[in-house]
């Protein structure tokens, strides 16, 4: 097949089915030539979530000094290594304003969404999905959802309405999806628009011309669906519009191997290390890539069910079940768990490092929001849930402190988050949780 | 030009509707004077209902459609089951991700790329096109009018089959290939809201929803599939607004053979056995416990069921008390029965006396209501409550203090009767396990995977337990004092009432239940009768209420997205 310009991409080889992609959303990724990346462009600037389970141990994982330097106790003691590309916040609270506190609900949907539940579903778009509004349209796929216990349905990403971005489940169907056949290599010499992208999308199209007529005969509840629907395919029409340019060479990018076989679908918490790690490996080349700009990545489910091999209960039992050691004033059992989500915390840290990229790296370049949904997870507690910051957003943000909220909504991380990946917003959340006060310390 | 179901075109000539209706409707002859169907003017009405597609009526809906070696490939954006509802509910309020969405449009194209290959295109195709290299308008056109039918479960209006005709002939130039212009045609119906949601539409009269829809609902129903062509005739006869012409096709329904995938459907969503493919357990404690053991309980309780309520058509109760199920070898390890077949699955008839009886018995309920390591009389107690019974039991309070429960390695307390009772000295605790523990304690008898036990720990089991004022000793004894008991029988008729229209039991038309309830009690509890007349009673195909949503109760369980655990 001839190589096509780009007017003759966006007539469409199936035109007349075709809607056009706004020019606007190409140009400002392409030079005048639509070959190559615009010259002296800016790395792009990542976001993510990395979500874990059941808590902490405060005394035992809050820094006693605030500010910068802060001391590391035992339950922080596996991201020592990366304290200065890591801002932990603690004291940030979710107001639930009287209404119940849904166990293992409640605090990650009040932090994400900026609304306290009144059920398990999601009842406003998490700040990911509008963050992804701003920056994830001009990728492949708009945000990744990845769930290293390979539970589909353990996602705090979706649009609300009760719709849930489900992750994605075992490190071969990431793969599969990431750099399967229709990836392509932007570091390859030669491109050619691939046909089959092109008919994809005039699929699409088509269907998109059915909007109208049924928007028409629906009552208002199924119209929100319907638009869900169609906004679900539209930003599926865009990103194959975008496989149809060149794209500009990547630095850091470099095909992976394709990963060993998968790991029994368990809860068994050496197979869930094992898979978040080959997870986070796949993620950090899809972010080297160019595949996506948005992710969200959870280590273990709320009311974790990880287990050690051999016990017969589990972090979550464990967390109530288990005696205060009255003597070293923790529950040993349940600590363990919490450092191994540490450990977690730092291999991904550590692997988004490895990336170099211009004069820094991969991690430089992205803004990492770690967070847990509950407190000390024996009593479901939502005030103080442990969050952290890592990254440096391309330079937008100071890391390498201890910020102590002081009772104050967990929501102004949200706020702070979507300002500092340019969105034009100074208020979010609702009720209790609603903030106009984004956390300044961390601010350049 | 081999068909999917191994027919063989007889006469070239052979009308495409002929061929469809070969494929579609089993014990069906030809029906010959059907031109009603393939042609309609009228655009559809005001949508009164989007259910979403369930995985298992996608998959039978490509089967039928299209036969069944046609592959279907990807994940399935998962429905969320509402608290305390059914699946099915929670189609009707479900939405599609973006993720979700591309695994869609990836299902589409590998679909389409099947049906129209060079082995496959013959069977529904007709015509053939006056030169492959082009588009071809009136072979595209009856193409579309036939397979639509089915793909949207209402004829196509003429403006739905000149659109498609237009994809297909602008996908036939680039490509010089007619065969792909249909393709992406029939992908992009594939992907289209009118396929992968059961969009109900009112009638004319605004009274009820219109004959199309009624159609699917029936189908849905009673096959979890999409209508057969004499479904589809009769409701283009308007046949489905009588009485007589409704029983019929009901009748002739229930008889078929697909009658079967409709009762596994709905005892999978009822009994909550979607979950057994998440089910994992702890292979330290339980080593013979794999994924295929898994899937082995969930066929095992279905074999029981559809034997016992279908082929049987025995009083639901009696599923309580039966002591007939099915086995094979791997499901006689872990349950240390002799298989005598190496393959497949034998009828086993457990002696009259075992502990182990009816649907309390099944290694599907016993294992997944347990935890990954042991087994748990709170949620099995609570599973009886809120699966069997339609009970909803209050959650424990957000800051609960488990302290006083201790782990299984306990030298003083062995059994979990010991270790619950300790914890149930808490006045906060006991109002709730109060009410799931007596009746998950006396199920004790099987461990965590469902294998039968007399001791836990070297302790011996007590499974004394007390239901609805009578006390007891066993599981056995308490599934036949559930059988005599009102609760799971009014249970059943609530679920398949809301299965059968989406709508929860605040939303169902009033008086209904009370009907079907006496209707099913009257006919001596047959789940099939029951089915019936569910599908002949008029509320059946009334347009839901149109009223505000009424406001749900503050939901305290944690029982979705996060959380896979409550103790």
């Amino acid at each position: 097949m001839a190589k096509l310009s780009r007017r003759t991409i966006l007539r469409g080889a199936f035109n007349g089915a075709a809607v056009g992609v706004a020019l606007p959303l190409l140009d400002c990724f392409l030079d005048g030539n639509g070959q190559a990346l615009a010259s002296g462009a800016p790395i792009p600037v990542r976001f993510g979530t990395w979500f874990w389970g059941l808590g902490v141990t405060e005394d035992r994982w809050k820094p006693t000094k605030v500010g910068a330097g802060y001391d590391v106790p035992y339950e922080l003691k596996p991201i020592e290594a990366y304290k200065d590309k890591i801002t932990i916040l603690s004291g940030f609270d979710v107001i639930l304003d009287g209404k119940p506190n849904l166990p293992h609900n409640s605090g990650g949907i009040g932090i994400r969404t900026g609304v306290a539940p009144s059920s398990p579903a999601l009842p406003a778009p998490s700040f990911d999905v509008l963050i992804a509004d701003k920056i994830g349209g001009q990728t492949r796929f708009r945000s990744l959802e990845i769930s290293a216990t390979r539970d589909a349905t353990n996602s705090l990403s979706g649009r609300g309405e009760g719709s849930l971005n489900p992750a994605e489940t075992s490190p071969i169907n990431l793969y599969n999806r990431l750099f399967g056949a229709e990836f392509v290599d932007p570091n390859s010499a030669d491109f050619k628009p691939n046909p089959q992208i092109m008919a994809r999308r005039s699929v699409l199209s088509a269907v998109a011309d059915q909007r109208k007529e049924l928007e028409a005969r629906v009552g208002a509840r199924d119209r929100e669906r319907l638009d869900q629907y169609f906004t679900a395919l539209r930003q599926t029409e865009q990103q194959l519009a975008l496989q149809l340019e060149k794209p500009a060479p990547l630095e850091a990018c470099r095909i992976p191997p394709k990963p060993a076989d998968t790991t029994p679908p368990n809860y068994q918490i050496e197979h869930v290390i094992e898979n978040h790690k080959t997870m986070a490996q796949l993620l950090a080349m899809a972010l080297a890539c160019n595949q996506t700009r948005v992710f969200n990545l959870n280590f273990n489910n709320g009311a974790s069910s990880l287990t050690k091999a051999g016990s017969t209960i589990s972090h979550h039992q464990l967390t109530h079940e288990e005696q205060i050691d009255a003597k070293l004033g923790y529950q040993p059992e349940s600590t363990w768990f919490v450092e191994r989500c540490m450990e977690a915390f730092g291999v991904f840290v550590d692997t988004l490092g490895q990336f170099k990229e211009g004069d820094g790296s991969l991690l430089d370049n992205t803004l990492v929001v770690a967070h847990s949904e509950t407190n000390f997870a024996k009593t479901h507690s939502v005030e103080g849930i442990p969050m952290m910051l890592a990254g440096r957003a391309g330079g937008k943000i100071r890391t390498g402190l201890h910020v102590a909220g002081g009772s104050t909504p967990a929501t102004r991380l949200g706020l702070t988050v979507q300002q500092v990946m340019g969105l034009p917003v100074d208020a979010w959340g609702e009720g209790g949780l609603h903030t106009n006060k984004p956390i300044s310390e961390i601010m350049v | 030009m081999s068909s999917p179901h191994g027919r063989r075109r007889t006469a070239a000539g052979l009308a495409i509707a002929g061929v469809l209706a070969s494929l579609l409707g089993c014990s069906t002859p030809r029906d010959a004077a059907a031109p009603a169907l393939v042609a309609s003017a009228e655009a559809p009405g005001r949508i009164v209902a989007m259910r979403r597609l369930t995985e298992a009526q996608y998959r039978n809906a490509i089967a039928d459609i299209f036969g069944a070696d046609i592959k279907v490939g990807g994940r399935f954006d998962p429905i969320v089951r509402p608290e305390h509802e059914l699946i099915a509910t929670g189609a009707a309020e479900s939405t599609i991700s973006p993720a979700g969405f591309e695994q869609f449009d990836t299902m589409a194209r590998t679909i389409a790329a099947q049906v129209l290959d060079e082995q496959h295109r013959a069977t529904f195709l007709a015509c053939a096109p006056a030169d492959a290299a082009q588009a071809d308008a009136a072979c595209a056109r009856a193409f579309f009018q036939e397979v639509g039918l089915y793909v949207f479960r209402r004829p196509l209006t003429a403006a739905e089959v000149d659109f498609y005709v237009g994809v297909a002939a602008r996908g036939a130039e680039p490509t010089r290939d007619f065969y792909k212009g249909l393709e992406l045609g029939l992908a992009s119906m594939l992907v289209s809201p009118q396929f992968l949601y059961q969009l109900e539409t009112a009638a004319a009269d605004g009274r009820q929803i219109d004959s199309w829809s009624k159609a699917s609902r029936l189908s849905f129903l009673i096959w979890n599939s999409v209508p057969d062509r004499p479904l589809l005739t009769a409701a283009s006869r308007g046949d489905l607004d009588t009485a007589k012409g409704l029983q019929a096709q009901v009748e002739r329904m229930l008889a078929s053979p697909k009658a079967e995938q409709g009762v596994r459907a709905f005892f999978t969503d009822f009994l909550h056995l979607d979950r057994v493919a998440d089910l994992s357990k702890d292979t330290v404690v339980y080593n013979r416990f794999t994924p295929a053991v898994a899937a082995d309980l969930k066929e095992q309780m279905l074999l029981t069921v559809v034997d016992h309520v279908l082929t049987q058509d025995k009083p639901y109760p009696e599923l309580f008390t039966t002591r007939k199920t099915f086995l094979n070898r791997r499901l006689g390890l872990v349950y240390r029965t002799p298989v005598g077949k190496a393959e497949g699955w034998e009828p086993h008839e457990l002696p009259a006396d075992d502990e182990r009886a009816g649907i309390l018995g099944q290694g599907a309920f016993l294992a997944l209501f347990s935890h990954e390591g042991r087994s748990s009389p709170t949620l099995r107690g609570r599973a009886i409550r809120e699966v069997l019974l339609c009970q909803p039991v209050p959650n424990p309070p957000a800051n609960v203090d488990f302290s006083g429960f201790n782990d299984t390695s306990n030298a003083v307390l062995k059994t979990a009767r010991q270790r619950l009772d300790r914890h149930n000295t808490d006045p906060v605790c006991a109002s709730c396990h109060k009410i799931t523990d007596p009746l998950g304690l006396p199920l004790e008898r099987f461990d965590g995977v469902g294998a039968f036990r007399k001791t836990e720990n070297g302790a011996p089991i007590d499974a004394s337990g007390a239901f609805e004022g009578k006390t007891f000793d066993g599981a056995a004894s308490l599934g036949y004092l559930m059988a005599q008991s009102k609760g799971p029988t009014d249970c059943l008729t609530k679920r398949v009432a809301e299965y059968s229209t989406g709508l929860t039991e605040d939303k169902l038309p009033k008086g209904w239940l009370e009907a079907l309830g006496q209707g099913f009690e009257a006919g001596g509890f047959k789940y099939r009768a029951l089915v019936e007349k569910v599908a002949l009673s008029p509320e059946f195909f009334a347009l839901p209420e149109v009223a505000a949503p009424a406001a749900r109760v503050a939901a305290l369980s944690p029982s979705a997205a996060q959380t896979k655990e409550v103790r």
